[in-house]
Parts: C-alpha cells; structure tokens; sequence
C-alpha cells in the first residue's frame, strides 16, 4: 500500500510553527546585532594588530571555526556550568550564536579594513578628521560595504545552524517540528514544511539585508 | 562504572575514527555528484540548468538538520531500512555536493570567455572544452575553496549525532552524561574536531595566499 501523505494535522499545529519560526529569527536577530558587533571590534583589533589582544583573538577565531556550533553549544550549555558559569538555554544559545558569528564576522570584516587604502587614512590626516571621524567614514563605512555581501550569507548560515538549539531544549522552529510530530506521528511532512519555512526566512534575511545593505551600508554621502 | 581519562580518551577515538569516515564518504561522494551539477548547472538546457539551480537553492537554503530528518524519515516510508548511517551519508552527500557545485561554477565562470571562444573555433565539443581547456584552468583555482569547504564538511558531521549516528558528537554525549564530567568531555571533543580541521583551513589558507603569489 502507498503512502498516504496528510498535512492536515501538521497545518493544524500552524501557530506552533509561527511561534517557533519568531523564535528562531529573534535568535537569529540577537546573535546577529552582538556577533557582528563582536566582530567590530575583534576585526579592528586583528586588523591594527593591538597587543596583546590580537592573539587572544586570533586563537579565539580560530577555535570557532575549527569546531562545530552544536559542540561550542553542548560545551556552553553542559559544560560550563562545571565552572560555576550557570545559564538558562536562552542565555546559552544566544551566547552561542554570538560567539559563532563573532568570530565569523571577525574575519570577514577584517579582511574589509585591510581592503582600505592606505591613502584614504592619509587623506582623512590631511583633512584634519578626528580618529574617531577617520574610523567611523573612512574605515568602518567602507570596510563593511566591500564584506556585506559575506557578512550577510553569514547570518543565514547561523540562522540555519540554529536549527540545532532544539537539541538543548530552546523552542525555535526545529524544537516546535520536534513536538509536532511526536504528537501526529506524522515526521515527513511535519519536516517537509518545516524545511519549507527554514527555506522562506533564509531568502527574506538575504532580501532584508540586501535591503538594509542598499539603503544604509553602501550608502553614499 | 569508572572512567579513567584514557577510557574516555579511548571511546572518543572511536568516535573520531567514524566522523572522520562520514566526512571521506561525503565529501567523496559529494564531490561527484557535485562535479555532475555543475555540468547541469552551466548547461545550454534550460530546464537542466533551472533544475540544478534549484537543487542548489534548496540545500543552501534549508538547515542540514531538516535535510538530516527528511532523509531519515522519508527514505523509510518508501518502505526502506534506513539506518541512522546510511541517512546521515546521504544527506551529508546532497548537502556538500550543492556547496561545492556552487563553488566550482565560480571558478569556471572566473575562466576568461576567450578560452571558450578560441576552444569552441578549433571545433571541439562543449564536452572537449569543458575536459581539455576550461577545467583544468578552473581546477587550479578550485583547489582552496575546496579544501575550504571540507572543514565545513567535517563539522557538519556533528549535526548527524542527533538522528543517533554515533560518531564523536554524540559518542561525547554519552560520555558526558554516565560520567559527569561534561566541561572535560565537550573540551575534548571540541578538541577532536580541531585536530580534524584546523590542518585543513591552514592548507585552504597557504593555497590561497600561493595562488595569488603567482597570479600578482
């Protein structure tokens, strides 16, 4: 006998979905505001090479990107409590994300500052800008509107990595499917859909940052 | 039960020993079928080319954990016994070969529109060019982002331990909770995984920096 596929009792539990899916974008929002701030500073840090600094950043990008989120999640959630650092899993998967794309975006925006040419910082000299002026128009500006591009598939990757938040009990999307289709026993097509809506937030971050990165990233004055 | 340090060293080994082969197997296997989709994708058939677009969407766009349970639960109601192994190879196999699918056509698209032309006038078929002119120019600057890539391939592994498959992830779970001891047990395993792939982003890094010596 074929299969017989019913969506009936997954689009039944369709609030679930919605409010597992906003808790995955909040997550996702959160990680990227603190991530790419991280990401600021350790790029500035990496790319003027501020001692000592830039090798504990160094190590601390290195680290990450050598080892899978779900264990950086599994270490900060089970492990760290060992030392004394107790979280609830909100605290522990935001952290989590933060540091990810912290150390991602470290990279990526410093490979933007060191795009900038050496003349535009002589150039700010003679005009007589501040440091502070310098950084904000001369180097921040136009380093992260060469890397938005990158940055931006960045948080989609981080986005869909926290698909495995589920696993320490946080109740994004992939948490809401978990419960969905142990109730209905209805795994493929609670997936299936819940895939389908991964699919759709994926393709509205990329639009809205495009969107963001036209309008006030890569804006010119 | 007591576990001694090497017993716990011990069992992530065998642990390792499986991640490392999951990540051989797809990257493998996903590096052909991704070679097959980049011919689909730059193809002069456009429902081909449509097609392989898709596909590529498709696994970048979703998480690896949904492709990971579709795997697992859609082979078996095609009425198959799909082993947490077997689901974990495939889908990991899908995933790495869109990723690199998609790399590779930027480095064949990076190969200048003469070499195509000058190809296509000595009357050699779209086959001839793409195996004797444009790919083995792509191929050298394909190698980086390959080995790039692998490092993703690697940790995307770990994901694989929540649909049962016992390779480190999971192993160091187990570990974790009969010994209570999770701040050393997740170290270590992070660890493992950096053994695994921080030799591969420092020979993606070192091709990188030797490829753009020689085109300066």
């Amino acid at each position: 006998m074929a299969y017989q596929f019913d969506f009936q009792p997954v689009f039944a539990q369709g609030d679930r979905l919605l409010q597992g899916a906003l808790f995955t974008l909040e997550l996702t929002a959160l990680g990227m505001l603190f991530g790419i701030g991280l990401g600021i500073v350790g790029a500035v840090v990496r790319a003027w090479r501020i001692k000592p600094f830039d090798m504990l950043f160094g190590v601390y990008v290195e680290l990450i990107r050598n080892t899978p989120f779900i264990v950086q999640l599994f270490f900060i959630f089970f492990g760290l409590p060992a030392l004394g650092l107790r979280m609830n899993e909100w605290q522990a998967g935001a952290l989590a994300m933060v540091i990810n794309l912290g150390a991602y975006s470290t990279e990526i925006i410093r490979a933007g500052i060191e795009a900038v040419p050496r003349s535009q910082l002589e150039a700010a000299a003679a005009l007589a800008m501040s440091r502070m002026e310098t950084f904000r128009h001369v180097v921040l500006r136009p380093a992260l509107a060469s890397v938005w591009p990158a940055l931006s598939s960045q948080v989609v990757i981080v986005m869909l990595g926290s698909a495995v938040c589920s696993q320490i009990s946080i109740e994004e999307l992939t948490f809401a499917a978990n419960f969905i289709q142990s109730r209905n026993f209805r795994a493929f097509e609670t997936y299936l859909v819940t895939t389908l809506l991964y699919l759709v937030m994926a393709i509205l971050i990329r639009q809205l940052l495009a969107w963001i990165g036209q309008r006030f990233v890569m804006r010119r004055r | 039960m007591d576990f001694t340090l090497w017993d716990i060293v011990r069992n992530l080994l065998t642990g390792l020993q499986w991640t490392l082969l999951l990540s051989l197997v797809a990257f493998i296997c996903g590096g052909m079928a991704g070679l097959a989709l980049v011919f689909a994708r730059l193809s002069p058939i456009q429902p081909l080319r449509i097609a392989a677009r898709l596909y590529i969407e498709l696994f970048q766009g979703t998480p690896l954990l949904m492709q990971l349970f579709l795997m697992f639960f859609g082979l078996s109601l095609l009425g198959l016994e799909v082993s947490a192994w077997f689901a974990a190879a495939l889908a990991l196999t899908l995933f790495t070969s869109a990723f690199l699918a998609e790399i590779w056509r930027g480095c064949v698209e990076a190969i200048p529109q003469g070499q195509w032309e000058a190809s296509s006038s000595l009357a050699m078929t779209r086959f001839e060019q793409m195996r004797h002119v444009i790919l083995p120019q792509a191929l050298r600057i394909a190698v980086a982002p390959t080995v790039g890539f692998s490092v993703q391939v690697v940790k995307g592994t770990a994901v694989t331990s929540i649909i049962g498959f016992t390779e480190l992830t999971k192993t160091g779970g187990m570990l974790a909770n009969a010994t209570f001891k999770p701040f050393l047990v997740y170290g270590l395993v992070a660890l493992g995984y950096f053994v695994l792939c921080y030799p591969l982003s420092f020979a993606a890094r070192r091709l990188e920096r030797r490829l753009n010596a020689t085109a300066a």
